[in-house]
């Protein structure tokens, strides 16, 4: 088993977390991980992207290669786009739709989301929808995380495993509303496989 | 054991706080800072008191640290790269005082600048100082040279400096713990006289230090840190130094490397397998995360040898970090094609955070500044910096910390009257004081905002030293009272503010203006953390 992911989104959007979650996953399947995040600077409202590989041998680079990405996640569309280059001829992108408009040359939203659409695999999802629709406005980056576990090749238990313990220390409140919002985001994905 | 899964620089921590050692001292600085911050969180490490608050700079780190090994106990030094260069002045005396109790310094390197103002090589510092380097590949060699740095030093009474990047210090992976040891007792120096370094003692260290140099050549030809893979293909011999032999391999996934490779992660160079590949390859690759140091030794100037290649010819490129694809550009290795970046994406820069204090006080400043020529504003860094980019274009300079007020006075000296520096509140304290200090014997034209969101905000809201005391240093150093102004930098008091600070822009002397609101992610923390607080009571009631 072998999965190279680049998460990306915006300082502050919460891919760490999904981060996290894949992470405290993988390791608990006995696998090989490596996560580089971005500190620092960038956190503040710029890109931000994490590498995370995970496999079942030993893993040298700490970054992916260039055109060896087997998935993007992104919690924002125009982020999606900015990783193509490292995405593999047959790899996937999965996105949330809205956009994070914190630039003055932002640009039209349905050019981005018609770029989107037209990658042979993608799945483009209103996370922040159906974040609200479940009550759990704040889980945006979860739902997106659920929309990619079809592609993970991880127990999906596992996942949910790592978000109670990742968020265990806030309640059972934050844990459920995690685990709805992983569930939402992976029955989308389900029905819009094509 | 369980392995852990810990950053580069949470490797470090830990492996710090297994290995006995009694104090922390540091500055933050990414790609630095979460080595420090792991200490601070460790409950393990307060059970032990190991002490590790922040320092008001990298040079009182340094020298506290040199204090702490001097009493007998390990002391380890963390910061980035640049702040090496704050720190420079004990770390090379170090070398020449020797240590006691071990003594580790790590400086943590970015190429590619992600957070930082250029991409120095700290390994130049340990070959100026003539110290061992240690360089690790991985998170698991992060923790375990730790333990072997502070055995080293205490072995061969020298500091020890590990050097890592922003790629090892912020990428995760699982580490392995080993059995965690015991803290030195306080045990002063044989030599009382060791640390005085008058000329005539200093002389003599010096020789020590120059007659242990062969020593440590040998320590890193017999070190398990330096490895070398003997292969068929001798065309051509590669040298890694650090974490660059992962993007050799990772070229290689499931086949053998076809070239002979020798794997440098301690320093001095190993002189007898460098000497080995060379001799036995027709040409050599030298792959090094950050400035061409192996290279160049190899080459000398004249470079009448066999063929070196690397960042010096341009098989690799000369600055930036490196990756997997330029090692395999560099061995004729080729990817897939994929699509480039498509031309609707636009960049996105870091800006300041929506409610930043700092907004309300460019605005103000700029207001302020509407009459007078453009060109003035002396800055530093921190997030303040961010008032460079539009809509503000506030700043002139960000060069160093501590850089503003001291440029500010060399710009009114030179005529250019009113110069206003701006400065954060943990820069300040870092060492704008000093420079105030000098503004105020001189007397010097300036206007400095001291920008106060009372934190060190660029690196994440660490604890700032200036907390509480910015106007008693102020006027401690002999700012006037009259000139001394704090503001509450908010919209409702933009035209007050931008008047106070126009005011203070025409008196001939020394002004020190305070804008001063809490940081918003501070204050977001904090305000979490009492809801969460608040809940617990209100729960605990009912019960
Ligand atoms: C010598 C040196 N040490 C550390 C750093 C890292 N650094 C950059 S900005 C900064 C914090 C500045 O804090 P403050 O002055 O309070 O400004 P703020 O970011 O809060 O606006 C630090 C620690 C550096 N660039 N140079």
């Amino acid at each position: 088993m072998k999965k190279d992911i680049i998460l990306a989104g915006v300082g502050g959007q919460g891919i760490l977390s999904i981060a996290a979650t894949i992470g405290t996953a993988a390791v608990n399947s006995n696998l090989f991980l490596k996560q580089a995040e971005v500190h620092g600077m960038s956190q503040r409202g710029g890109d931000v992207q994490s590498h995370l590989r995970l496999s079942s041998k030993k893993i040298f680079s700490d970054l992916i290669p260039q055109s060896k990405a087997d998935l993007i996640i992104s919690v924002e569309p125009m982020e999606a786009l900015r990783y193509l280059p490292m995405l593999s001829p047959d790899g996937w992108v999965i996105t949330n739709i809205n956009a994070f408009d914190n630039i003055a040359n932002y640009p039209d939203i349905d050019k981005v989301l018609d770029k989107i659409k037209s990658l042979p695999k993608h799945i483009a999802i209103d996370a922040d929808k159906i974040a609200k629709d479940i009550g759990s406005p704040r889980s945006a980056n979860i739902v997106v995380l659920g929309a990619a576990t079809p592609f993970l090749d991880l127990d999906y238990s596992s996942l949910e495993d790592a978000l109670k313990s990742i968020f265990g220390n806030k309640g059972n409140k934050v844990i459920r509303a995690n685990l709805d919002a992983l569930k939402a985001g992976k029955e989308f994905a389900e029905n819009n496989l094509y | 054991m369980q392995k852990l899964l810990l950053l580069g620089d949470e490797a470090i921590a830990q492996g710090a706080i297994d290995v006995g050692v009694s104090g922390i001292y540091a500055y933050p600085g990414t790609p630095s800072t979460e080595i420090t911050e792991y200490v601070q969180k460790s409950k393990e490490a307060k059970e032990k008191n190991i002490r590790s608050e922040w320092s008001a700079n990298e040079k009182t780190a340094m020298e506290s640290a040199i204090g702490m090994s001097y009493a007998g106990k390990r002391a380890m030094v963390c910061m980035k790269h640049v702040g090496l260069n704050v720190a420079a002045d004990g770390f090379i005396n170090s070398a020449i005082t020797g240590a006691n109790g071990g003594l580790v310094i790590v400086a943590a390197d970015d190429p590619s600048m992600h957070s930082s103002q250029n991409e120095q090589d700290s390994r130049f510092y340990g070959k100026f100082a003539m110290i061992p380097i240690l360089e690790p590949a991985n998170q698991q060699e992060a923790y375990d040279m730790v333990s072997y740095g502070f055995e080293y030093s205490e072995k061969m009474k020298i500091p020890v400096l590990m050097r890592i990047t922003t790629r090892l210090a912020h990428s995760r992976s699982g580490v392995e713990r080993k059995k965690s040891i015991k803290q030195n007792a306080v045990n002063l120096p044989e030599n009382l006289k060791q640390y005085i370094l008058l000329p005539a003692i200093a002389r003599k260290q010096y020789k020590v230090l120059l007659n242990n140099q062969e020593k440590f050549i040998e320590e890193s030809e017999n070190s398990n840190f330096n490895n070398y893979y003997d292969n068929e293909n001798k065309k051509l011999g590669i040298i890694t130094c650090g974490i660059a032999y992962n993007y050799l391999a990772e070229n290689f996934e499931d086949q053998k490397i076809p070239y002979p490779v020798l794997s440098i992660r301690q320093y001095p160079a190993p002189i007898k397998q460098i000497e080995k590949i060379y001799d036995e390859c027709d040409e050599i690759l030298v792959l090094e995360e950050g400035a061409p140091v192996i290279e160049e030794l190899l080459k000398g100037l004249l470079n009448k040898g066999k063929t070196i290649k690397g960042r010096l010819d341009g098989t690799i490129p000369r600055d930036g970090e490196l990756n997997p694809k330029i090692v395999a550009d560099a061995l004729g290795i080729i990817y897939d094609e994929t699509e480039n970046i498509p031309g609707i994406v636009a960049g996105r820069p870091p800006s300041f955070c929506p409610g930043c204090s700092h907004i309300d006080s460019y605005k103000a400043l700029n207001e302020a500044l509407r009459d007078y020529s453009k060109g003035r504003v002396f800055a530093d860094i921190g997030c303040y910096t961010l008032g460079a980019l539009e809509p503000f274009n506030a700043i002139n300079s960000c060069v160093d910390m501590g850089a503003s007020i001291t440029m500010a006075i060399g710009a009114s000296e030179a005529g250019l009257v009113p110069a206003i520096a701006v400065i954060g509140d943990s820069t300040f304290t870092h060492s704008g004081m000093t420079g105030l200090l000098d503004a105020v014997n001189n007397n010097s034209s300036i206007t400095v905002l001291i920008m106060d969101n009372s934190t060190t905000g660029m690196t994440g809201g660490q604890k700032s030293s200036a907390l509480g005391k910015i106007e008693q240093i102020c006027i401690g150093l002999g700012v006037e009272k009259e000139h001394l102004h704090v503001l509450k930098p908010l919209k409702k008091y933009h035209e007050e503010n931008a008047n106070i600070i126009k005011s203070e822009l025409k008196y001939n002397g020394v002004s020190v203006i305070i804008p001063r609101r809490e940081c918003v992610q501070t204050l977001n923390k904090r305000m979490r953390k009492k809801l969460k607080v608040q809940v617990t009571e209100n729960v605990l009631k009912q019960i």
